[in-house]
């Protein structure tokens, strides 16, 4: 299940001033206390008093911890399918709303519904008519979800576990090239720290993969296409890279040939030259 | 659909609770057998006097007729002598987490086990919360077993990642081996495949259920079914609808031909209705079918040709007189359900939950299914639909609805005008799971007044934070009820707008519940409080997206022991409550997982940790931080 990378980083609105406790707001005071002591009476005894303040008071109770709707959408592309910041970080921006307002179309969420990914597909299979044949959909395939996504494997040198990236999901390079830069950057910090005698604890500046498509950064981003040449990500129109392009990989820029073969081609630097 | 396996869920076959494990305590050695047991679990006991070896042997001969692993358990910790007596008698070792205990230690003491059945990563997994490479491996199992056992003849995996060349050991290691199940696995191919149906002579059951084999290119697929010995087979079930790559149709039918014994298939979705003809004439013996895909094949669209087509299968069915299970319906033509009439009468399971089918399209189908007791099947049948069911399925023990759109904010199909229809047709009910959009408390009280005998309840209303639709309030009540009053339940999974109060509600009256999913849910530490503190049987708790912090950790100290494993994500835990919680419980294993590297060191974005006398694993990746 591949998030959706929309390039930047997620926005975080702290509505809760300087990190107090959910239950710690104004107006509950010694509800509060009560409220942390384990009774397990049922409703209509005076333990519920708390809920039924946050009942009557509905516009208090939209900024507690129980109507939290809306998260904003994380953005990382790390090793993982993305992780959620906890509802801890992120309050509906409207402080209306009694209990009975639905949220809004709120931002996708990693794994929720909680629905195996091999079935996720299923809206995708177009149903037929009684006279014409089914087509067959590729809902099996584990991780690949959207529906008209192109998925194609990337991999990156030093790196020994490659990705994939949903080409359809972006429409020009630099947020491909950021997109590949989110993907790595972890990966590639994870494997230098392996090679570090791990003495260097303080090193946690993470080094921003850039210049992926002007060489001039320490990597460079080509591709193969359906002929199986290998070229430059980045001389033509990103709709004919998309419908052409077959697997991404992330190079040394100075594994590169010097002069490349022919426009766009790419060579690789041999031994012996 | 392998039902008994399909889910390998410990509540339906009341085989659960404590599984192989030694006494815990805070702060001690596993106790276990006598203290005589080193660390590495190797027995240094002097042998037995000579009437004590008799004594010994007697009881072994008693214990083997101990099946459950709970009664084994109890009995492994009479005295030492049973413990042993007990551990060379037991046949089945069933490991919950593979974490939990090394290989070693466990081959070490049960030496004569014929079937494994192990389980690795948290369910969570699932859903893509548990980054790749996280673990459970399976090779360090794979080799100890194959020093151990070489009497091995069966393997169940549920959530384990298994390499090609782990298959080849098993192939290689386990002359008798008889049954390999995997459920939910991963990283293995076709090449594995082949090699256990090429030296697996004894085989009788090779069932893949919902696994992910590894991407393989066109030219790397292995034809794995040509594989088989080309005698006649001892195969009984065969199970291969979520391999993704075509098989060689004319190798399947010939082994089908020459297996006389079999009697579960399941094909995947390559294979048309035409071929599933030819498959079910050679064996019309078969009692569980998963078919391929059930439309026409896009090849012959020819009008006299699909007539044909359903004129072969419906003969075909007709003639499977023992189908009771049937599954698959990949790319349905409604059209073609007419077909299996003939078997519906016999039916005891049905998963048509991969057709896209309406209400009237079910209908005529499930009027004839009056025996069905596990029923699997789309929203799009929508209210409607589940009214049929509940009116003609009177025995009906399991219903899983599953939503055609898995979003948020999808339009949802069913609602509580469909779960109350079924909670008044369906009273034998034993399992639901329910996805939809629109619920409400008077519903599920409905329910859990009608369905006593309930066992597992997991509903999923899928808009995050949705109250009672009608009213307007939390589900509380709803679920309250069904803690209240369903006194079987042993799973529970909730969801929609709900307070602490729920929790409250859980925490006294869900005495016997065993697996607790809980999302987006409660108001504060209290709410978890609440269930480790009155839950006393609680093995499985999995947490997302709740505002439970360290405090609400802590209050669990005292269960962790008695608990398989507790996987929090997107809570409030800090790194100190975790690290506060692996300090006081040194058996515990603690992982923290981060998937940004530079994400802020306080908060704990994910946390799983369990119970394991193995200690820290030392397969654990970068990203896993164990406390």
């Amino acid at each position: 299940m591949e998030e959706e990378f929309r390039g930047g980083r997620p926005q975080l609105f702290d509505f809760i001033t300087n990190g107090r406790d959910w239950s710690d707001k104004g107006g509950y005071g010694a509800a509060e206390e009560k409220s942390l002591e384990l009774r397990l009476g049922l409703p209509g005894g005076e333990d519920w008093s708390a809920v039924q303040e946050k009942r009557e008071h509905p516009a208090e109770s939209a900024v507690s911890p129980g109507h939290i709707a809306k998260i904003p959408k994380s953005t990382n592309m790390s090793a993982s399918s993305g992780a959620k910041r906890g509802c801890s970080d992120a309050v509906d921006s409207k402080p209306e709303g009694t209990l009975a307002d639905k949220p809004t179309a709120a931002a996708p969420v990693v794994g929720w519904p909680p629905i195996r990914s091999f079935r996720k597909n299923l809206a995708g299979t177009a149903k037929a008519s009684a006279e014409s044949p089914n087509r067959r959909s590729e809902a099996e395939k584990k991780l690949e979800n959207d529906r008209k996504g192109l998925f194609v494997k990337i991999n990156m040198d030093g790196i020994p576990i490659g990705r994939k990236v949903d080409l359809k999901a972006y429409d020009s390079y630099e947020k491909l090239s950021l997109a590949v830069d989110e993907l790595f950057r972890g990966l590639l910090m994870a494997a230098q720290m392996d090679l570090l005698a791990a003495t260097t604890h303080s090193t946690k500046e993470t080094h921003v993969i850039s210049g992926l498509l002007d060489r001039s950064g320490e990597y460079t981003l080509v591709y193969e296409d359906d002929e199986g040449d290998k070229m430059l990500v980045g001389d033509v129109p990103w709709d004919m890279f998309v419908s052409t392009a077959k697997r991404l990989r992330v190079l040394k820029s100075s594994d590169l040939c010097a002069s490349p073969l022919s426009p766009g081609e790419i060579g690789r630097r041999t031994n012996d030259s | 659909m392998s039902e008994e396996r399909s889910d390998m869920s410990e509540d339906e076959d009341g085989g659960g609770g404590v599984e192989q494990k030694e006494r815990w305590g805070p702060s001690q050695g596993g106790g276990g057998c006598g203290s005589a047991k080193s660390r590495g679990g190797v027995w240094t006991d002097p042998p037995p006097p000579f009437s004590d070896q008799v004594l010994e042997n007697v009881l072994e001969n008693v214990l083997q007729f101990l099946v459950c692993r709970r009664d084994r358990n109890a009995a492994s910790l009479v005295c030492r002598s049973w413990c042993r007596a007990e551990a060379q008698t037991r046949g089945e070792l069933f490991i919950g987490n593979c974490y939990a205990v090394s290989p070693r230690r466990a081959t070490d003491r049960f030496r004569r086990v014929r079937s494994v059945v192990l389980k690795g990563k948290p369910r969570f997994a699932d859903f893509s919360l548990v980054p790749l490479g996280w673990g459970a491996h399976f090779s360090p199992w794979a080799s100890a077993m194959a020093a151990a056992y070489p009497w091995l003849e069966r393997i169940c995996l549920k959530r384990m990642s298994i390499a090609d060349d782990d298959l080849s050991l098993l192939a290689f290691s386990f002359p008798f081996f008889k049954d390999l199940t995997l459920i939910c696995c991963d990283g293995f191919g076709t090449h594995g495949l082949a090699v256990i149906a090429e030296k697996c002579r004894h085989l009788r059951v090779l069932d893949l259920i919902e696994a992910y084999l590894e991407e393989e290119e066109e030219d790397q697929v292995v034809d794995w079914v040509s594989k088989f010995p080309q005698t006649t087979t001892s195969l009984e079930t065969l199970g291969f609808d979520c391999v993704v790559s075509t098989v060689n149709f004319e190798a399947l039918e010939a082994l089908v031909a020459r297996s006389p014994a079999l009697r579960q298939l399941r094909v995947n979705h390559h294979v048309t209705v035409d071929q599933l003809f030819r498959l079910m004439v050679r064996a019309p013996q078969l009692t569980h079918l998963g078919t391929g895909s059930f439309g026409p094949p896009a090849a012959l669209a020819l009008q006299g040709d699909v007539m044909e087509h359903e004129a072969d299968l419906v003969s075909a069915f007709a003639a499977s007189k023992s189908i009771i299970s049937l599954s698959g319906f990949r790319d349905v033509a409604s059209q073609y359900l007419p077909a299996i009439y003939p078997v519906c009468a016999n039916l005891t399971t049905l998963n048509c939950s991969f057709a896209e089918i309406t209400a009237d399209e079910l209908k005529p189908v499930i009027h004839h299914c009056h025996n069905l007791q596990k029923f699997w099947v789309l929203d799009t049948v929508r209210d409607e639909g589940l009214q049929a069911v509940a009116a003609t399925c009177k025995d009906l023990q399991e219903l899983r609805v599953f939503p055609l759109n898995a979003t948020e904010d999808s339009e949802g199909f069913v609602s509580d005008v469909g779960l109350a229809a079924i909670s008044q047709g369906c009273r034998r009910l034993r399992s639901i799971l329910y996805f939809c959009q629109q619920m409400t408390n008077k519903a599920v009280i409905t329910m859990s007044k009608n369905c006593q005998e309930l066992v597992v309840f997991r509903l999923c209303i899928m808009g995050r934070h949705l109250p009672d639709h009608l009213t307007k309030e939390p589900m509380d009540e709803g679920f309250g009820a069904i803690v209240m009053n369903c006194k079987k339940l042993t799973r529970l999974a909730v969801s929609g707008l709900l307070t602490d109060k729920a929790f409250a509600y859980i925490g006294k009256y869900g005495k016997s519940i065993r697996t607790l999913s809980v999302a987006f849910a409660g108001d504060s530490d209290v709410g978890l409080r609440y269930v480790l503190e009155g839950c006393p049987k609680l093995q499985k708790l999995e947490i997302r997206d709740s505002p439970f912090g360290d405090p609400a950790l802590l209050s669990g100290i005292h269960q962790y022991y008695n608990m398989r494993f507790l996987w929090m994500n997107s809570c409030k835990l800090s790194i100190r409550g975790c690290n506060d919680v692996a300090q006081r419980l040194p058996r515990l294993v603690v992982e923290v997982i981060r998937d940004r590297p530079e994400a802020d060191d306080e908060t704990v974005e994910k946390l799983y940790m369990y119970r394991s006398l193995a200690g820290p694993r030392n397969d654990a990746p970068p990203f896993v931080k164990i406390l």
